[in-house]
């Protein structure tokens, strides 16, 4: 590792550095009200709303200029996904592996990785699962279990390959990410039109169909794979808060340095959390295909993987928070093909709208700007190639 | 010059033997010879464009994980304007001018407002990936094809000549010029020892009265205009035509690039033409027949490349000292 600049300087004759900002806001001398306390308490998610209404008038006003009644195009978009049952149920069915690609994100974003290889992890998965779903067909429900377990695996193997580069070569892990996705994709779709192609298949290249018993159904309209995915969920979020683990994964991210002088193996946490990403994503992949598509074809991936980035940071690496932001833009995916199809508007509406969301929530001005001087410090940050 | 020779040896001694092995390739068969290197310099470009990105940022402490995203919208940008319009030198413009504009919304965000460099640049990514897939329109086209050029006396040099200097676009040669003038200017001007210093050391630099900021600012911004050119390449020399997703991933190749090449231009252009050589290897080996691997796995050659090329360079090559690091004054 080279020196960082913290520690090449010359410490000798300096006056002690004076103590960081305080990372909360001064106490202000005029009385707060109610309202306005409880809002600067809870101010991430004011900015966040605040982002989405923006993003939202923003891009009526596209909408509007492309000659549509924004209104309308609104209403249609979440009637379609929020609606009916059946639009709901498929609104939860989109969501399941957002939840679980935006906790692929946020959980090494806690350490200060950055793994935007979602993708090829979710699609490395997706192919693991539907080659186990199929070879283990015979084995009723435990096909099931067999493919979530080879989605799983598939992905953290592949998250794991960006983890031992940078622990054992110092390779930036958004760089050897993005190169995986790249890779996932060249080896996923030679797999699908060579060794595990489906017999007799011409057309769309896909895998075999797998077993009943790998499927994963619906109760009461909920897919199966949703509470999976919560739990998930819920469970990183209580390692986060309540246990050893959390703690050391909090500590090297705040402060690697002494995180390293107290102690803790910053490499073996590095590996850990990119596996426990990588096997995040795959298991969206292995539900994917066990819930929804039953086989693996080349655009199962579709922006799941991408999608999980802005859902992370939406939720700044919160992973309670990334359950509504796999909602919100499991919503939007999902009725963006019924406003296609009621007023022409193209589905990539949703990638600006979330793009904007995202720009208005990562950039520290609006939060400055609604709270002044109360303004928190947003606390994510990553690590660059010299750390 | 012997100083000179003595600091350089290496890379001297390699260029030689690079030189002197494409030569006896070219006196084999000078037709493949020409041809591969040809594409592996069509290749380079907007690596070497994208490289030359990076260093500017980077030597002055601002890491660009967004080339991806200038690189996508100056391409977008630059064929829909030639396409409405009807003007090649608009789109050019175009191109140029919003990689521009992205550059500075980067330099602005990052060193301004201080936010997370790399977060910065991927949410740039997003961004322009959203824009440039909502507006795009199908069945476009460009109102002429880009003009090449022969470079008078360059041209006629055997094998160097065909392959840089012959038929070049108008990125091609300033993709040339740009490396060369950044390279001096970076080793040889105020400027450039400047910038070093900012991105080495700001709070020295910002001791012997340089702005680090401005200076900051000024060189993500005006690297904006080279990220630009390479994208306007992409969609109106490269190919022609516009597709979503269209830079695939060169904005990380020419960051992955820029390590391998320690962060110098002439190093990193260099690079960027290994890379393209490496690339018309597999194609030429796959067109004759010599290897049997499927088209699918060939295409991920150069992302397999980099991770390797990134192995080797750990520890060999180091990054300026204060790349990532928001400078505020009074830190340490």
């Amino acid at each position: 590792m080279t020196p960082t600049p913290e520690s090449a300087a010359p410490t000798a004759g300096v006056p002690a550095t004076p103590p960081d900002e305080p990372t909360t806001p001064p106490e202000s001398s005029k009385e707060e009200n109610g309202l306005l306390a409880f809002l600067i308490a809870r101010q991430s998610w004011v900015v966040i709303v605040v982002a989405l209404v923006a993003a939202m008038l923003i891009g009526a006003a596209l909408i509007r200029y492309q000659g549509v009644n924004p209104w309308y195009a609104y209403q249609t978009l979440f009637m379609e996904s929020l609606g009916s049952p059946s639009g709901l149920s498929r609104t939860l069915e989109k969501t399941t592996p957002l939840i679980l690609t935006g906790l692929a994100v946020a959980l090494p974003l806690r350490v200060g990785l950055f793994n935007i290889g979602g993708q090829g992890q979710l699609i490395m998965g997706a192919i693991g699962a539907a080659w186990v779903g199929y070879a283990a067909r015979d084995l009723g429900v435990l096909a099931f279990v067999l493919a979530a377990v080879a989605g799983v695996l598939a992905g953290a193997a592949t998250g794991a390959i960006a983890g031992v580069l940078k622990t054992s070569r110092g390779v930036h892990e958004v760089i050897s990410t993005i190169m995986l996705n790249s890779i996932a994709a060249g080896v996923t779709w030679w797999l699908v039109v060579g060794p595990l192609k489906a017999a007799g298949q011409s057309g769309i290249p896909q895998t075999e169909s797998i077993g009943e018993g790998a499927r994963l159904g619906a109760l009461a309209g909920i897919p199966l794979g949703f509470p999976i995915a919560v739990v998930l969920a819920l469970v990183a979020a209580w390692m986060l808060t309540r246990t050893t683990l959390g703690f050391t994964f909090n500590t090297v991210g705040k402060n690697k340095h002494a995180a390293g002088y107290a102690g803790i193996p910053i490499r073996g946490i590095t590996f850990l959390v990119m596996v426990i990403g990588g096997g995040l994503a795959g298991l969206a992949g292995g539900l994917e295909v066990t819930g929804v598509m039953h086989r693996f074809e080349p655009a199962i991936g579709g922006t799941l993987g991408f999608d999980g980035i802005t859902i992370a940071l939406l939720a700044r690496s919160n992973p309670i928070g990334t359950i509504p932001a796999s909602l919100l833009v499991g919503a939007l995916r999902t009725g963006a093909p019924g406003l296609q199809f009621a007023t022409g508007i193209a589905p990539e509406v949703v990638d600006l709208l979330l793009a904007v969301t995202l720009l208005f929530v990562s950039i520290p001005v609006l939060g400055k700007w609604i709270f002044r001087s109360r303004a928190a410090k947003v606390t994510v940050s990553t690590t660059s190639w010299g750390s | 010059m012997a100083t000179w020779l003595a600091r350089n040896k290496w890379s001297v001694g390699l260029g030689i033997v690079v030189l002197v092995g494409a030569y006896a390739f070219y006196f084999v068969n000078d037709i493949k010879a020409t041809s591969m290197f040809g594409y592996a310099w069509s290749y380079a470009i907007p690596l070497v464009l994208g490289a030359l990105v990076g260093v500017m940022g980077e030597r002055s402490g601002v890491v660009n994980i967004g080339i991806e995203g200038q690189m996508l919208v100056a391409a977008f940008a630059a064929f829909f304007a030639a396409a409405y319009s009807g003007s090649l030198l608009v789109g050019v413009l175009a191109g140029m001018g919003s990689g521009l504009i992205l550059g500075g919304f980067l330099a602005w965000t990052s060193v301004k407002w201080r936010m997370d460099q790399i977060i910065a640049g991927v949410v740039l990514n997003i961004v322009a990936t959203g824009i440039t897939s909502f507006y795009y329109k199908s069945g476009q086209q460009l109102p002429g094809l880009m003009p090449h050029w022969d470079i008078p006396l360059l041209s006629k040099i055997p094998l160097i000549g065909p392959v840089f200097f012959a038929g070049e676009g108008v990125f091609a040669i300033c993709a040339i010029v740009a490396v060369l003038v950044i390279h001096v200017a970076l080793f040889r001007s105020r400027w450039g020892l400047r910038t070093r210093a900012v991105g080495e050391y700001p709070s020295a630099a910002d001791t012997a009265g340089i702005n680090v900021e401005r200076l900051r600012v000024i060189n993500v911004t005006l690297a904006g205009v080279l990220a630009g050119m390479a994208g306007a390449y992409l969609s109106m020399d490269g190919s022609s035509s516009f597709e979503r997703g269209m830079t695939s991933g060169r904005g990380f190749l020419a960051l992955a690039i820029l390590i391998f090449g320690a962060w110098r231009p002439l190093r990193a252009a260099a690079a960027a033409l290994f890379f393209g050589f490496v690339s018309a290897v597999g194609n030429q080996l796959q067109a004759d027949q010599v290897i049997n691997v499927p088209p699918q796995l060939v295409g991920t050659l150069p992302y397999i490349m980099t991770l390797v090329v990134l192995s080797l360079a750990a520890g060999k090559v180091r990054p300026p000292g204060a790349v990532g690091q928001p400078y505020t004054k009074g830190d340490q």
